[in-house]
């Protein structure tokens, strides 16, 4: 289970984290959506401490910290319980698609090499890309790159999955893959953290949808509700916009 | 206008080879410890240690921008007035210092570039899983950076084997060293000279290819 606590974070005088509460059960799927510059990537980073977070607690597992006063070691073990997934695919350039999913199984749980590279075989297998094991990401195409991106994610066995925006450096040809595999994942119910536009994977996937703007969270439900019957006028005015005239069409 | 004397040319040759190993070892050891040094020099700049990068930022601006021959001097000639214990360098030292010193200021900005340009979300991503931030640098940054940083390294090691030469002005009998004494026994000034500067030329022509060779493998590693 994920708890997360008045989770504040700031960039100079700008609050783009405004007191973020979020509980998440073990199995869920939550998808995030909102207008840019809300804080949604920004919310993602804190949580796997690629930002440092201002205030706030945050419960990952068996881990409690108070991130104020998180140490090193704090910091380590929240990464460690969480795996994230970019945008721009972030594999390491120089390892093949086998590598770039064994390599934190090698390095940060201390895997010999025989068997994180028999545990990356199987995860590209589940991926769809057992036959392109030694590929390097430049040979590899922005759909397959993604989907090494979120096996080494799955490798890491992580509490969480953290998406940002997983399909939206895609070319269209190859957001189908990536979004069947996050499905994939879904009904395997690893727990996950979506950021996305893709509305109908919020539609069909989530359990919940959490919209926020302005650094806060304003909604959150199911889908079927927050599509269909948007109580705060912010999350009418935002899918009014992203749906072009009726929110009722995504769920259609 | 005379002609050429090949057979003096061609018996200069074995003589001026004795002198060979000198200039590739002092070339060898220099690159060594300026790799070494280079790569602390680089560290210190990336990460921006407080104090440490302004005396880092200095030494590499004094030793670009000032002559190799005006440092050799300086430790040669200079700094045993200075440093009592320094009396008794050899040229050989000197000449190793000063192409280490000077040296690993380029070579430091090189590597530099080569860290900061390895593409910042890769470093995410390691952190992301939980790596530390020396698992970072051996595992993904440093790889990377080497690949970029290898070619220009192996100007510098060129440009070094050819700075050698200027070992002959500490009074150190090198590969140039030697061909001075023996222009000066022959009076065939020309012969000599063009002997040596064919032989420098074959040794940077070898490297040149080797280095072709290196990089035609560190490019083709990504595209498979
Ligand atoms: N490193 C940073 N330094 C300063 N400001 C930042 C930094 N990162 C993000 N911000 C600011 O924080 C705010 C929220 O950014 P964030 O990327 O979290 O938004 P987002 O909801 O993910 O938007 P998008 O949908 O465009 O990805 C923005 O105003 C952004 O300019
Ligand atoms: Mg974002």
């Amino acid at each position: 289970m994920i708890r997360i606590a008045n989770l504040v974070k700031r960039f100079g005088d700008n609050t783009v984290l405004d007191g973020i509460d979020l509980e998440i059960e073990q199995g869920e799927i939550i998808v995030v959506i909102g207008p840019s510059g809300t804080g949604k990537s920004t919310l993602l980073r804190c949580i796997n401490f690629l930002e440092r977070p201002d205030a706030g607690r945050l419960v990952i597992g068996d881990l409690d910290v108070d991130v104020t006063r998180a140490s090193r070691a704090d910091i380590l073990a929240a990464r460690r319980r969480t795996a994230f997934v970019f945008q721009n695919y972030a594999l390491f350039a120089h390892k093949t698609a086998l590598e770039n999913i064994a390599e934190g199984l090698i390095v940060v749980n201390r895997w010999s090499k025989a068997k994180a590279h028999a545990r990356a075989r199987e995860i590209l297998q589940r991926i769809g890309l057992a036959d392109r094991a030694d590929a390097y990401p430049a040979s590899l195409s922005g759909g397959q790159q993604q989907r090494v991106g979120i096996g080494r994610a799955m490798a890491a066995q992580a509490e969480v999955i953290l998406f940002d925006e997983p399909t939206s450096s895609l070319d269209p040809e190859w957001v189908e893959e990536v979004l069947a595999l996050m499905k994939q994942l879904a009904r395997e119910r690893q727990t996950m953290l979506v950021v996305t536009h893709e509305m109908s994977f919020a539609r069909d996937v989530a359990d919940r949808v959490v919209f926020m703007e302005g650094g806060r969270i304003v909604e959150q439900g199911p889908p079927s509700q927050l599509f269909n019957a948007p109580r705060d006028p912010r999350t009418q005015d935002f899918l009014r916009k992203i749906l072009g005239g009726q929110p009722s069409a995504a769920v259609s | 206008m005379r002609i050429l004397d090949f057979d003096y040319m061609l018996g200069l040759v074995p003589i001026l080879l004795r002198y060979l190993p000198l200039t590739l070892q002092m070339a060898a050891a220099g690159m060594a410890l300026a790799l070494v040094l280079s790569c602390g020099l680089a560290v210190i700049r990336v990460l921006r240690i407080p104090g440490l990068n302004a005396a880092t930022m200095l030494f590499i601006s004094f030793f670009r921008g000032t002559p190799l021959l005006v440092q050799l001097f300086l430790f040669y000639y200079g700094l045993p007035q200075v440093l009592a214990f320094l009396t008794q360098i050899n040229g050989i030292t000197a000449t190793i210092m000063g192409l280490t010193l000077h040296f690993s200021a380029y070579m430091a900005e090189s590597i530099r570039a080569a860290i900061v340009g390895v593409d910042r979300s890769q470093t995410e991503a390691a952190l992301s899983i939980g790596m530390t931030n020396s698992q970072l640098m051996r595992r993904i940054v440093l790889p990377q950076a080497t690949r970029v940083a290898v070619p220009t390294l192996m100007n510098y090691f060129i440009d070094m084997i050819k700075a050698t030469s200027l070992a002959f002005t500490l009074g150190v009998t090198e590969l140039m060293g030697a061909t001075q004494k023996e222009a000066a026994g022959s009076f065939l000034y020309f012969e000599a000279f063009i002997t040596v500067a064919v032989m420098y030329w074959i040794i940077v022509e070898l490297l040149a290819w080797f280095q072709r060779w290196l990089e035609g493998r560190l490019n083709r590693a990504y595209r498979r």
